[in-house]
């Protein structure tokens, strides 16, 4: 191979690796002292980039020059900073308590929010920022052409490095951020202004997430789809390189730079799959990542399912619903059908979640992944084999199981954060898969045409059908909740030392746990195909997953029935506000929140507690 | 046959050797206190014992049975139960259902997935804690109850397994010095009926000396001493090790009863 195209490789692999590692050092000192895995890093670095992208060319204009345009992105930097302090001082300081699940979502909520306000701040057109004065010719290297800007950002990932080192062994600043990265709790106690050093934290993270963005403009234009696009890079660099580790997420970037500016030479299509792959290898062999510590786990964790006494007259109000349920087609008309349908395949994803969460403890974030390989296990089998539904629907089902006993042996090792991080991953290789391996899966248009059986055809058929299938599954899932094994996964939750001294065998229980829940979801993702004719790679998103989490969310965590509660509640709210208002994601995204600060019990919660204080 | 033979147990953390040497035995129906000040190496030794630490030379048997490099779970089995030195219960269940889990491990049915684990085993569950004076708290869920309370569900989930050694980590931290004792005579009197060898750390001297029949003293992971607890008071070098302490090795004043 050509020496000098590999080493055009290896440079433009060690630009990339600057790039990240700026933005990915901030996600990591920003978890390092407040234990927060921030999903609106990447929202950060978006509006970092839009902002040099607006504020740049108006600062040439007056002065044109590379003074000017260096100012202009620190400035831009600067801006960000003070968005993460807004940030800190809403939201992040009331939930540095609350269960990871929790804080997640609530930064989550901020993500969505971000990506609605930049669309009115800045507008919706993807924004070309001005090249940097000074760096517009390339150079040449080896014979070949390579953009000068590039060596500067080459430069720019060591530089931060040891600014950031300085910062941090240097400064009084620093020694905080570090003993806090180490013990928190006993920084708290040593009578450290802890609203000043997490405030400050903040300001640090946002800031180098602005910079890794305004650093972007003259390489990529600013976009609404990089907030998602970077996050996913950061948290494998993080994770790689061990949560809370400058030094590892620096070693962690410089290998995933490389691997994808040389990955595309043998996977053209499918860089992501190589950097999650690794991730997975990694996470496998060091559970912790490469310079991470064990996470002293506490007591807060444990959120979910408690035991409560039977309800009286559970019979009877099974029979009321079964009622209803079957009852309902010769009230509603095709459309209310359609919808019913939606919120109870929805309503079946969330329950199956909250077998791992509520039970388990096992804070999924990739659950859409189960819930696409059903549909997509169902779509393959209708466009491939002719199968018909009958057969299509257990095909589904039987590859979301195998994809989550997969998926389970790799991640039923981890915990916590690490644990989310890990079937994260996992969801985003699958959606990689589906988007990339066109010829098979039909890539971003997905496989049409997936219809399901004559007598099941049809609004009310197919809506019976549903109902049937879903009210059977959640009635199983109920009764494996309440049996021993649902009792084993709680033990294992609530104390792991004492499950492990009474012979419960954790991992193979959570284990079997992610294959069960990784059915249940297949299941509904199979009937989901069909109610739609089609199966697209969004089924495995992001977002997919997290609409499952915050049903369970909205629902209420701590109770068995509060998944389908939230479902139907997200869906009809979405169905009913989505038409009324292109601000769709800015209103969830602050639901979300307010649920996560409000009332983190969820409906069900809440209105079980307001009864149970009158009673 | 000795219910616990432990023999050239070592363990060391990096530079810092956390147990050199250790050696000692437990019989069936005997309580064995291990003392020494804080950082001695009483829970590594304890650890290594409860199969949470692997040592790095050494072997620990029971019952005839070398089970040094057993899981936790291979060692429930085996016959070990045990206790935290803060009380480990599944709080979002009730102290029955504590109860019934463990016995539900212990028949091994954890993977039963369709007969509902709230009534299974609930009569010796209930009989189990009637043993430790919880059976009118049985429906109570673990995270109501008061933490000598909890101390109690513990000790129940712990003979749950049937177990020939009790392993009881600072059985009395936290709890009120009447409470203390009346956990201990419970423990006493458990262990002489059911032939049960109890294995237990204690920072309390009360504790020790007015329910051990063998003291066991850990310095810098070494056994200094070991005999009745009268040799123990008596003893030079354990004086000397509790140095600034001494009061503690005073015979105590008086013994509360339970």
């Amino acid at each position: 191979m050509d020496p000098a195209f590999l080493a055009v490789q290896a440079l433009s692999g060690l630009s990339s690796a600057s790039s990240l590692f700026i933005t990915a050092c901030g996600l990591t000192i920003v978890f390092g002292v407040t234990r927060i895995v921030n999903f609106a890093h990447g929202s950060l670095y978006m509006i970092g980039a839009y902002t040099a992208a607006t504020l740049i060319p108006r600062l040439l204009e007056l002065s044109f020059g590379p003074v000017t345009f260096w100012a202009g992105i620190l400035a831009s930097a600067l801006v960000v900073g003070v968005i993460g302090v807004i940030i800190e001082v809403l939201l992040l300081r009331r939930i540095y308590g609350a269960p990871e699940l929790f804080q997640l979502l609530a930064t989550f909520g901020v993500v969505l929010v971000v990506q609605d306000l930049v669309v009115q701040v800045f507008g919706p057109e993807d924004i070309l920022g001005p090249r940097a004065p000074g760096l517009r010719a390339p150079v040449e290297i080896l014979g070949r052409r390579f953009p000068s800007y590039e060596l500067v950002l080459i430069a720019a990932g060591p530089i931060v490095l040891a600014l950031v080192w300085l910062l941090l062994r240097r400064t009084r600043f620093g020694v905080l951020v570090r003993a806090a990265t180490q013990d928190r709790d006993m920084v708290a106690s040593l009578g450290v202004n802890q609203a000043m050093l997490f405030t400050g934290t903040l300001f640090l993270g946002a800031f180098l997430a602005g910079l890794g963005g305004a650093l972007q403009i003259p390489r990529v234009s600013a976009n609404t789809g990089m907030d998602l696009s970077i996050i996913a890079e950061a948290f494998v660099v993080t994770v790689v390189g061990g949560m809370g580790s400058v030094p590892g997420a620096f070693l962690a970037a410089l290998i995933i730079g490389q691997l994808q500016a040389f990955g595309i030479l043998i996977f053209p299509k499918s860089t992501l799959v190589v950097v999650f792959l690794l991730m997975a290898v990694v996470l496998a062999i060091r559970p912790y990542g490469l310079f991470g510590r064990a996470e002293i786990v506490g007591g807060t964790h444990a959120v979910g399912i408690a035991s409560r006494e039977p309800l009286p007259g559970r019979a009877f109000i099974l029979l009321v619903v079964i009622a209803a349920l079957a009852c309902f087609p010769l009230v509603a008309d095709a459309y209310l059908l359609k919808v019913a349908t939606e919120i109870l395949i929805f309503a079946l994803f969330a329950f199956s979640l909250q077998l791992l969460i509520g039970v388990g403890g096992l804070v999924s974030f990739g659950h859409a992944a189960f819930f696409g390989l059903g549909a997509y296990g169902a779509a393959l089998a209708v466009k491939w084999y002719g199968a018909s539904m009958e057969a299509a629907l257990p095909l589904g089902l039987a590859l979301a199981a195998l994809g989550a006993g997969l998926v389970g042996a790799f991640v039923v090792r981890l915990s916590g954060i690490y644990l989310a991080m890990m079937t994260l991953a996992a969801a985003q290789i699958l959606y990689a898969v589906a988007f990339q391996w066109v010829e098979v899966t039909g890539g971003d248009n997905g496989i049409v045409g997936v219809w399901p059986s004559p007598w099941a055809s049809g609004p009310i058929p197919y809506y019976l059908l549903t109902a049937a299938l879903v009210l059977v599954t959640v009635l199983l899932l109920k009764r494996i909740i309440d049996a021993p094994f649902g009792y084993a996964l709680r033990a294992a939750r609530d104390s792991e030392a004492r499950a492990e001294a009474i012979g419960l065998k954790i991992r193979q229980h959570r284990w079997l746990a992610f294959m069960i829940a990784g059915a249940g979801a297949g299941l509904a993702g199979g009937i989901y195909a069909f109610s739609r004719g089609s199966v697209d790679p969004s089924l495995l998103g992001i977002a997919a997953s997290v609409d499952a989490l915050t049903m369970l969310l909205l629902g209420g965590i701590q109770t068995v029935i509060g998944p389908l509660v939230g479902a139907a509640a997200l869906h009809g709210l979405r169905d009913w506000i989505m038409p009324l208002t292109p601000l769709w994601r800015l209103f969830l995204g602050i639901s979300i929140i307010a649920m996560v600060l409000v009332f983190p019990r969820g409906l069900v919660g809440t209105v079980r507690d307001g009864w149970e204080a009158r009673t | 046959m000795t219910l616990l033979a432990v023999t050239g147990l070592h363990k060391s953390f990096g530079g810092v050797v956390a147990a050199r040497d250790v050696a000692f035995t437990v019989e069936r129906g005997e309580m064995l206190a291990i003392i020494g000040p804080n950082g001695a190496g009483k829970s590594t030794v304890f650890n290594m014992v409860g199969g949470q630490l692997t040592p790095d030379r050494g072997r620990v048997m029971l019952d005839g049975q070398d089970i040094t490099h057993a899981s936790p779970q291979k060692r429930f089995r085996r016959g070990v139960g045990r206790t935290f030195q803060v009380a480990q219960t599944f709080l979002s269940m009730s102290a029955a259902e504590n109860v019934q889990m463990a016995l539900i491990s212990c028949f091994r049915q954890s993977n039963g997935l369709w007969r509902a684990a709230r009534e299974r085993h609930r009569d010796r569950a209930v009989e189990l804690l009637s043993q430790v004076g919880m059976a009118e708290a049985a429906d109570t869920p673990c995270s109501a109850l008061a933490y000598g309370d909890v101390k109690r569900v513990e000790l129940a989930i712990a003979l749950a397994g049937q177990p020939k050694l009790l392993l009881m980590d600072e059985p009395t931290a936290g709890m009120a010095p009447r409470e203390r004792a009346a956990l201990m005579e419970l423990t006493a009197s458990i262990a002489e009926s059911r032939g049960i060898g109890v294995l237990f750390t204690e920072h309390d001297m009360d504790v020790v000396f007015g329910h051990a029949q063998r003291v066991l003293v850990l310095l810098r992971g070494q056994i200094i001493a070991s005999g009745t607890p009268d040799e123990i008071r008596q003893d030079p070098q354990v004086r000397r090790a509790y140095l600034g302490d001494e009061h503690a090795l005073e015979r105590p004043k008086r013994m509360s009863p339970a």
